[in-house]
């Protein structure tokens, strides 16, 4: 906006500073080099502009491709048939889920039967800030795999809750979370060994494990008890939490 | 020695941008912890500085001279933006990696420099060439530094290949187990070693000096003796 701002003076001076010669060859010069540095911002803007508009559609692919391949993390892609991308939902800020903004309900389906749920939770009660987490929830109300996506936690210690960084290779510390459901683990089993349950915990961080247990055992519950309303949500609608 | 010689003597060596000039050292710094990234880095400064130079030397005889500065600097950001988002399109893995230092190019004043002090003076070709040699003027200096730090940081060449190149992998030189020496990785390490690139340099061109001198002082000596 400011490029074309000295333009106007000079276009308005240029009348008034007819009769003295100097002064109107400066006021010619100054609207002369108006003209060009606003030339010059057209023409690069226009460059930009174009750039960016042929950059756009792979952008967005690469978005949705990232998206993709995050959720392939926690559901394999031949396990439904649908377009997840789409058949999405807003969450509000849940509580359960330890969520303090919107996010986005992945539904997967095959032959239009609902297969899982795709969705983030949000432990707040890590070593050191929040950890992010990226579960899938069966119809039937099984974990299905549950993923860190962002997290702070100690490097070294508490960081093996990302099998990313976790040095057993394998057999992640995550991953025994495949597949559990509330039929074989009752409600107070869904504890790390040292809170009397049945998942592991690596020694020394015991704080990190316990965040990502009992925060994925938490959206679980949640997710399990409102499935069928879940699937039920027309897509792209808002999800409204009831508050009993 | 033909303009094309010494443009590109000046760039690679006598003035390099980095050990001669000690100029962009902003990003130079920042980014030089792998070899990777330096090099990328480096070769996003070659496109930006080659561009702009070709773009200014050809628009020369438009640009009024006391706006000269705000035209120069609208080129060079319009180029980086371009390449910025180019980038983020086709080398998407890299730009999550170096994202915030490529704007940062713009303020490398190496670019403005050298579309300042040659490129608003001469012609396309010349231009064009001082720009690219300039960069990689840059680019060898930026990308020793990042090999260097590297090595000695985590004992590893050319780690995150993959990211450019996905069947590459890195290179392990010392031993699996080697500790790493944190201080190389970070900031204070690229001081140290840049402080021992330009020592080197000095000790090089000293050198060369010393050997002109004595060439110099030699020659008369045999003349002196013919007479005798």
């Amino acid at each position: 906006m400011s490029e074309t701002v000295p333009h106007d003076p000079p276009a308005a001076a240029a009348p008034l500073a007819v009769p003295s010669d100097p002064a109107s060859s400066v006021s010619r010069i100054s609207a002369r080099t108006a003209v060009i540095l606003l030339l010059f911002t057209l023409v690069f803007t226009a460059l930009m502009a174009s750039i960016y508009q042929l950059t756009l559609p792979v952008l967005q692919q690469t978005a949705a491709e990232g998206k993709r391949r995050m959720i392939a993390e926690v559901l394999p892609p031949d396990a439904y048939d649908n377009d997840l991308l789409t058949d999405i939902a807003a969450l509000p800020p849940v509580k359960a889920l330890g969520l303090d903004e919107s996010t986005t309900l992945y539904r997967a389906r095959k032959d239009g039967k609902p297969v899982a749920l795709v969705f983030e939770a949000m432990a707040t009660d890590g070593y050191s800030g929040r950890i992010g987490l990226l579960l899938a929830v069966s119809a039937d109300g099984r974990l299905l795999a549950v993923r860190v996506t962002q997290h702070k936690e100690t490097p070294g210690l508490g960081d093996y809750i990302d099998p990313k960084k976790d040095k057993n290779k394998q057999q992640p510390w995550i991953k025994q979370f495949d597949g559990l459901g509330f039929d074989s683990v009752l409600g107070k089993k869904w504890r790390v060994r040292k809170d009397g349950g049945i998942i592991d915990q690596r020694a020394g961080a015991t704080i990190s494990a316990r965040a990502v247990t009992n925060s994925s055992g938490r959206a679980l519950l949640w997710a399990h008890e409102r499935s069928a309303r879940l699937f039920a949500l027309p897509t792209r609608s808002q999800w409204k939490e009831a508050t009993p | 020695m033909s303009q094309i010689a010494t443009i590109a003597h000046n760039g690679l060596w006598k003035q390099n941008p980095v050990l001669g000039q000690m100029l962009g050292l902003c990003s130079l710094l920042a980014i030089s912890t792998t070899t990777v990234n330096a090099v990328s880095l480096g070769l996003a400064t070659i496109l930006v500085m080659g561009l702009s130079n070709l773009i200014v030397s050809a628009l020369r005889g438009f640009i009024p001279y006391e706006i000269r500065i705000p035209v120069f600097i609208l080129i060079i950001a319009a180029l980086v933006t371009v390449v910025d988002m180019a980038m983020n399109a086709w080398l998407h893995d890299l730009y999550l990696v170096l994202g915030i230092f490529i704007p940062l190019i713009v303020v490398n004043c190496i670019v403005l420099a050298r579309v300042e002090a040659f490129a608003a003076k001469n012609s396309v070709a010349a231009s064009t060439w001082d720009g690219v040699m300039m960069g990689i003027g840059f680019v060898w200096v930026i990308g020793l530094l990042g090999a260097i730090r590297e090595l000695v940081g985590q004992g590893t060449l050319f780690s995150g290949i993959e990211m450019i190149i996905p069947t590459a992998t890195a290179i392990q030189v010392l031993s699996a187990d080697y500790p790493g020496f944190l201080v190389a990785i970070l900031p204070p390490g690229a001081f140290f070693v840049l402080g021992l690139l330009v020592a080197a340099r000095n000790w090089l061109d000293w050198r060369a000096n010393q050997r002109i001198l004595a060439q110099r002082t030699l020659q008369p000596a045999p003349a002196a003796a013919g007479q005798s």
